[in-house]
């Protein structure tokens, strides 16, 4: 059984003044097996963040299925859905979403605060994994960005993710720094076991993945669209 | 983790969560303040009775006479005969009558004439007698000797062997008549926290034979402190002499005769009283304001920590704890500013009437008051709880794709 499968997935916005509501993901199927490791081709404008975020749990879907490591994630309430992520998924973001007033290790610890709870040494060593083993105390606006990605990257596997979500990782990150940080997310990745799902419009980074699919082909919302 | 949450916000905005809990530490001063000075002050106004029961006293103000006689506070309201003292002090309801005469002051400390009994017969509290230091005695009839109240010797600076000369009236006047006899200190007295500390004490016919003082007045008294042998008695001696119509006022029960003071001031203690409630209000308003105005600011951690699977409630929860936190830290800090105003008015109140409060000794408020001041910063977190709890996660952590 796959760890993620996905079926007849839709979700919609709501237009501006009430001018009734725009499909902004509706997938049919999608499968990913456990410890995979499965790019997502997708420009900017395709849904691919919805689509992330609805098998986070973040957002709620409309309609369909999203079966995770045996639960089905639509059927459950908010609570349960933040549960679900504290406990089993990681995610990497464009932006990095690191918490600037608090110090890289903190962000790492919050990264598992809300799941199992806080292992302080745990912390310490992903961060030493990903090379920032003596910068624990200082704050990410003390980081270059290369450095941020990292911290993220610790911080999605604080956790002990089955399920790691790498929206645009590398999208901020210049040509060194993006391929430094798409090889230690799948090192990392492989090394604890957990699947990886990654979004990019790089052709770059899509080239590096054994497996690839092209969510823009994917998502039937994307049909009717206006280009 | 909530604790952790709480705790790192708190630090993050440190020099917001200062100002707000110095205002909330000012408030809660102000209020524990007014609260323990003003029930304390009652009671132990209405406690202090120097060990007598009633005042005789020329006819007039009951409240006059007492704080006239016990507190040596405001003018005489007249002298009454020798005669009155005779009649009172051969009662057989009465056990001790100690007659008092005033009238001269020395650089505003009243000096009072009386007898040695007061020294010799009286406890001004159960099982305490007034005392001397070694070496010292207390004043003999007919010697220009006098015996001072604690408070006083320590304020004038005097210890026995210390000469001074009287001056006319209750008040000081630097221009007035000072009186030709010097006296001579033979004792100080041992603190009692009473009024008694404030007070010079010459033997009776002192100040009844003062140089310049009426002749015709010679024996005449200014009050007579009364021990009764049975409270009881009181009832009837009240009844017997205020109810006559006469020249006399007798004063019992003193406590309630003080209470009577504070019923009539009692409004004041209410507008200090609301006052320090709306300094309350502001404050926890203060810290309402303080974290709304940081939640744009803040939104933005909101929705990672929420995206990192912190649920709503969580969320809510810390910015009410750390509501609470503040205003925990506040109270806190207010009793640091309680205790230097507490003190500061105690010490006031003892120069003033030589009554002595103990402002840091235990009194509910001390629970009720920080624990309000919590309650009311929880309520002004509750707003902007809100509008963490509201926070929409997947709009405010990236731009939709």
């Amino acid at each position: 059984m796959p760890l993620l499968e996905i079926n007849d997935l839709v979700k919609t916005y709501a237009r501006p003044a009430g001018a009734g509501v725009q499909r902004v993901v509706d997938v049919r199927t999608f499968a990913l097996e456990a410890g995979a490791q499965l790019a997502l081709r997708g420009e900017s404008g395709t849904g691919k963040t919805t689509f992330l975020n609805l098998i986070a749990g973040i957002l709620a879907a409309d309609s369909g299925t999203i079966r995770f490591d045996g639960r089905e994630v639509t059927t459950l309430g908010e609570a349960a859905r933040d549960r679900l992520r504290a406990a089993t998924i990681g995610y990497i973001f464009q932006t990095f979403n690191l918490l600037q007033g608090h110090t890289v290790l903190e962000n790492v610890e919050f990264g598992m605060a809300f799941g199992r709870g806080v292992d302080r040494a745990y912390a310490e060593s992903l961060l030493q994994r990903v090379g920032l083993g003596d910068k624990l105390g200082h704050f990410p606006w003390q980081l270059s960005t290369g450095q941020q990605q990292r911290v993220a990257v610790a911080r999605a596997l604080a956790n002990h993710p089955k399920l790691v979500l790498a929206d645009e990782p590398t999208g901020n990150l210049d040509r060194r720094n993006a391929r430094e940080a798409l090889a230690l997310i799948r090192e990392v990745c492989a090394e604890s076991g957990a699947a990886l799902l990654l979004v990019s419009h790089d052709e770059r980074v899509l080239a590096t993945f054994e497996q690839m699919q092209d969510f823009a082909a994917m998502n039937r919302a994307l049909a009717g669209a206006a280009p | 983790m909530i604790w952790n949450l709480i705790y790192r916000s708190l630090r993050q905005h440190a020099l917001a969560t200062l100002v707000t809990a110095a205002s909330i530490a000012l408030a809660a001063g102000l209020l524990l303040t007014v609260w323990v000075v003003k029930t304390q002050t009652q009671a132990v106004f209405a406690a202090t009775n120097s060990g007598f029961d009633a005042v005789l006293g020329a006819r007039g103000s009951k409240l006059q006479l007492v704080l006239n006689a016990i507190f040596h506070l405001e003018a005489s309201p007249g002298n009454i005969a020798a005669k009155d003292f005779e009649m009172i002090r051969h009662h057989p309801a009465v056990k001790n009558a100690i007659p008092i005469a005033l009238g001269d002051n020395f650089q505003g400390w009243r000096i009072v004439g009386t007898v040695p009994a007061l020294f010799s017969d009286i406890e001004f509290l159960p099982g305490r007698h007034y005392a001397v230091r070694a070496g010292e005695k207390f004043f003999e009839i007919g010697k220009l000797e006098a015996v001072v109240g604690s408070y006083a010797a320590q304020r004038l600076g005097w210890k026995a062997g210390t000469t001074f000369r009287p001056y006319h009236g209750l008040a000081f006047n630097p221009d007035g008549e000072q009186h030709a006899e010097v006296y001579t200190v033979v004792g100080v007295l041992a603190p009692t926290n009473t009024p008694v500390d404030r007070v010079i004490w010459i033997p009776l016919e002192g100040v009844q034979t003062m140089s310049g003082h009426n002749p015709l007045a010679a024996t005449e008294l200014s009050a007579v402190l009364i021990q009764l042998r049975a409270p009881a008695a009181g009832l009837m001696l009240n009844n017997q002499l205020n109810a006559s119509g006469g020249r006399l006022t007798f004063a019992y029960p003193i406590g309630s005769i003080v209470a009577e003071l504070f019923n009539k001031i009692g409004w004041m203690d209410q507008v200090l009283t609301l006052i320090a409630w709306l300094v309350a209000v502001m404050a926890s308003g203060s810290v309402l304001v303080s974290i709304y105005n940081s939640m744009s600011a803040r939104a933005r951690d909101i929705a990672i920590l929420r995206a990192l699977g912190a649920r709503r409630r969580t969320v809510f929860g810390a910015v009410v704890g750390e509501a609470a936190a503040i205003g925990l830290l506040g109270a806190a800090a207010g009793f640091a500013v309680f205790a230097g105003l507490a003190l500061f008015v105690a010490s006031l109140i003892q120069a003033q009437t030589g009554v002595v409060l103990e402002p840091l000794k235990w009194n509910p408020v001390f629970w009720w008051g920080p624990a309000t001041f919590v309650g009311l910063c929880v309520l002004g977190g509750i707003v902007p709880a809100l509008k963490a709890y509201r926070v929409p996660v997947a709009e405010t952590i990236a731009p939709v794709s």
